[in-house]
């Protein structure tokens, strides 16, 4: 499941950060490594970017990332 | 001695920088607003150190320019300590970065900044129990309120002189960690400045690419490097910078288990706000609202300084003839330094300086990346993201404060793109224009439409040069801080360090232009000038007498409606042009090369080559635009929708 589809306020864990070498090293410096939990907050409107919580930190994402984000259910 | 300072971004370096030697950073509640790094000698407890302020990193992987920077001073220079400073708030991410800093092997001290903010959030760190794992001194401190600084250069200067080697916490991986001992045991006779196992580190996850500049003596290294990296990436199914940034990124959340408890936040308010201003409807109701009476603000304190001040300035330049002689080559140099002065003390300053100093008010709240966030969308259509709104809305009042704005974008291709844009936008001085000429003859419902218009260009503009010309913008990826209460001092600090930019730089280009305009006035270029503008006049339609005022317009863009009635030689411009022709006018005036002061910083942000360009391209959007324009209206008025 990407977290593109993920529904608001649901906590779930990284699988993988796909993308350029670019995109996925700036997404691991902000704590978005595979086991960590996150959160969508918040979504702007018209295909804006997702509002996403991770380790207390908030960050925005546009939807081209949040896409290459695949992420599972918390158990 | 020297002691850098590094942290994540928006940690608190630049405030601390500015604590201990006075305003010389550039900061802001928006991450990543130090590019370049700054050092100055300062005078801490009796001793003068060399503190270099680094731009802030989440890691030492070299993946954008300010990382790089970071690590090549790192490598190249002789460092005394490592300052480290760490937002207590957000402990992990920061405990990454001490993790491979302390890989480093130098002198470390760890700073603990933001315990305030930590502790409303309901976090308490064992400071002492984190000291004791780490190896190293870690200090309380709250940079922002001057809060634990002396401390922390004490214990700084303490760990400078007694040179303690620090020692990496290792992996908990053992087949990792077996490969990185190998390696380091094979460094051992290489004179470099480097602890040896973190050199195996940084060799394994950034590839032979820190030996290249050494001699080719390194080869069988290289070699051997590489297979390491293969045996690496066979065995754990990944890079080495992956494998190791997890292990790090695992450790600092086993430490942070240890040291940090988390209780009950105590103010929610920020959640809460977030809640409202971000949201997808109330969120942009508000970001209107703040805009509104931002610009307001903006408008009524300008306006209220400016009509004296010009006034004054008027009486002294037509008085000036008295004592100098009418006409005599003095009275018009004199003329001219004036009218350039005039510029900037009452137009640009009393405007820029409310700008900058709301700017720096909504920037260090932490408005800005939620404006960001809110505006991606759209800013993605002209081939930019959400970072960049902030040049455009800073156009509107004037746009030297927009071209300095785009610094804050990484990208060097966003820069032009946003730069080239924002000068587009209507800035104060051509409101004159829509106002005085279409606004005063025509209605407001037509200065409304260009408006309207002038935003449609941009949009297109945007488009255009982003599908075919520069390659797609990546997507936004930007953190957003939490709400922080800016002090007035660094806030006032802030605006004299942004307006000074204007008065050392730009400033002295605009004089000198206005003595140039004055002679050529002077030995009557006006007839040249207007066979120089004659091309662009015949196609929009336009009496060749506005070509002077149109070049007056570059060196200050009110001019070109001040100068109309005089170049005409009439009172009521509505004589001399039709509405079709005031129209074309007030098009080409909002679009065309930007005015001397936007230029002079066009070619400090960018390049003379970038400032030349942009203003080769706003001609053509001018003039293609006027036309457009001057169509639209052909068309349109027989139909009597515009007037």
């Amino acid at each position: 499941m990407k977290l593109l589809n993920v529904d608001d306020n649901i906590q779930v864990e990284i699988i993988s950060c796909k993308g350029g070498r670019g995109i996925s090293s700036k997404l691991r410096q902000l704590g978005f490594m595979p086991g960590d939990r996150i959160t969508v907050i918040q979504r702007a409107p018209f295909n804006g970017p997702l509002l996403v919580e991770a380790n207390g930190r908030t960050v925005a994402l546009g939807r081209g990332v949040a896409g290459k984000i695949e992420v599972k259910a918390c158990v | 001695m020297r002691v850098a300072l590094i942290g994540q971004p928006n940690c608190g370096k630049s405030t601390l920088f500015n604590q201990v030697a006075g305003y010389k950073a550039d900061t802001g509640n928006f991450p990543g607003t130090t590019v370049t790094f700054t050092e100055s000698s300062v005078k801490v407890i009796g001793e003068t150190i060399d503190l270099v302020d680094l731009p802030g990193t989440y890691s030492l992987t070299a993946s954008n320019l300010a990382e790089k920077e970071v690590i090549r001073y790192l490598s190249s220079n002789h460092v005394d300590v490592i300052l480290n400073l760490v937002d207590a708030s957000h402990l992990v991410q920061g405990l990454d970065l001490t993790l491979e800093l302390l890989e480093l092997g130098k002198p470390l001290v760890v700073g603990m900044n933001m315990m305030d903010e930590a502790a409303r959030m309901g976090i308490t760190i064992d400071g002492p129990h984190l000291q004791q794992i780490l190896g190293v001194p870690v200090l309380p401190l709250i940079a922002s309120k001057g809060r634990g600084i002396k401390q922390l250069f004490t214990t700084v200067l303490d760990a400078a002189s007694n040179g303690k080697v620090v020692n990496r916490i290792p992996y908990k991986n053992q087949q990792v960690e077996g490969i990185i001992l190998e390696l380091s045991k094979n460094l051992q006779d290489l004179n470099l400045d480097w602890n040896r196992e973190a050199l195996a580190i940084r060799l394994l996850e950034d590839g032979s690419e820190l030996l290249n500049d050494s001699e080719s003596e390194h080869q069988e290294l290289k070699e051997e490097v590489e297979i390491y990296i293969r045996q690496v990436t066979e065995q754990q199914g990944k890079t080495p910078g992956w494998v190791f940034s997890e292990e790090r990124h695992f450790l600092a959340q086993e430490l942070t288990k240890q040291v940090m408890t988390r209780g009950e936040e105590r103010v929610t308010w920020q959640t809460r706000a977030d809640d409202i201003l971000l949201h997808p409807f109330w969120g942009y109701v508000i970001l209107l609202g703040i805009l509104w009476a931002f610009f307001q603000a903006v408008y009524l304190t300008g306006s209220a300084i400016e009509g004296p001040l010009i006034s004054l300035f008027d009486g002294l330049i037509a008085n000036l003839g008295k004592y100098t002689g009418v006409g005599s080559f003095l009275t018009d140099i004199l003329t001219g330094i004036l009218q350039g002065i005039a510029g900037g003390v009452a137009i640009v300053l009393p405007y820029l300086m409310p700008f900058l100093l709301g700017m720096g008010f909504l920037e260090d709240v932490g408005y800005l990346p939620r404006l960001a966030f809110l505006m991606d969308s759209l800013m993605q259509k002209m081939g930019l993201h959400g970072k960049a709104i902030v040049p455009f809305i800073l156009g509107y009042g004037c746009n030297v404060p927009a071209v300095m704005a785009t610094r804050t974008l990484e990208d060097r291709r966003d820069r032009f793109l946003a730069a080239t844009l924002s000068v587009m936008v209507p800035c104060a001085a051509r409101i004159a224009v829509i106002f005085g000429l279409v606004a005063f003859y025509l209605g407001s419902k037509i200065a409304l439409l260009i408006y309207i218009f002038n935003i449609i260009v941009i949009a297109l503009t945007g488009r255009i040069l982003s599908w075919r010309i520069l390659k797609k913008s990546p997507g936004l990826i930007l953190e957003v801080p939490p709400y922080r209460m800016p002090t007035l001092r660094t806030m006032l600090n802030k605006t004299w360090f942004r307006a000074k930019e204007f008065v050392i730089e730009a400033w002295p280009i605009l004089i000198a232009g206005s003595i140039f305009l004055e002679l050529a006035n002077r030995y009557n270029f006006a007839g040249f000038l207007n066979l120089l503008a004659r091309p662009f006049t015949w196609v929009l339609g336009l009496p060749s007498a506005v070509g002077v005022p149109l070049i007056f317009g570059v060196l200050r863009k009110e001019l070109s409606m001040i100068m109309l009635r005089q170049a005409l030689n009439v009172t009521d411009i509505s004589q001399a042009l039709t509405p079709e022709q005031m129209i074309t006018f007030t098009i080409f005036v909002v679009f065309y090369i930007p005015c001397l002061a936007t230029l002079a910083a066009l070619r400090k942000e960018l390049n003379t080559r970038d400032m030349l360009i942009i203003a080769a391209l706003t001609v053509v959007v001018a003039m293609a635009t006027a036309l457009v324009g001057r169509g639209l209206v052909i068309l349109l008025t027989p139909l009597g929708i515009l007037f």
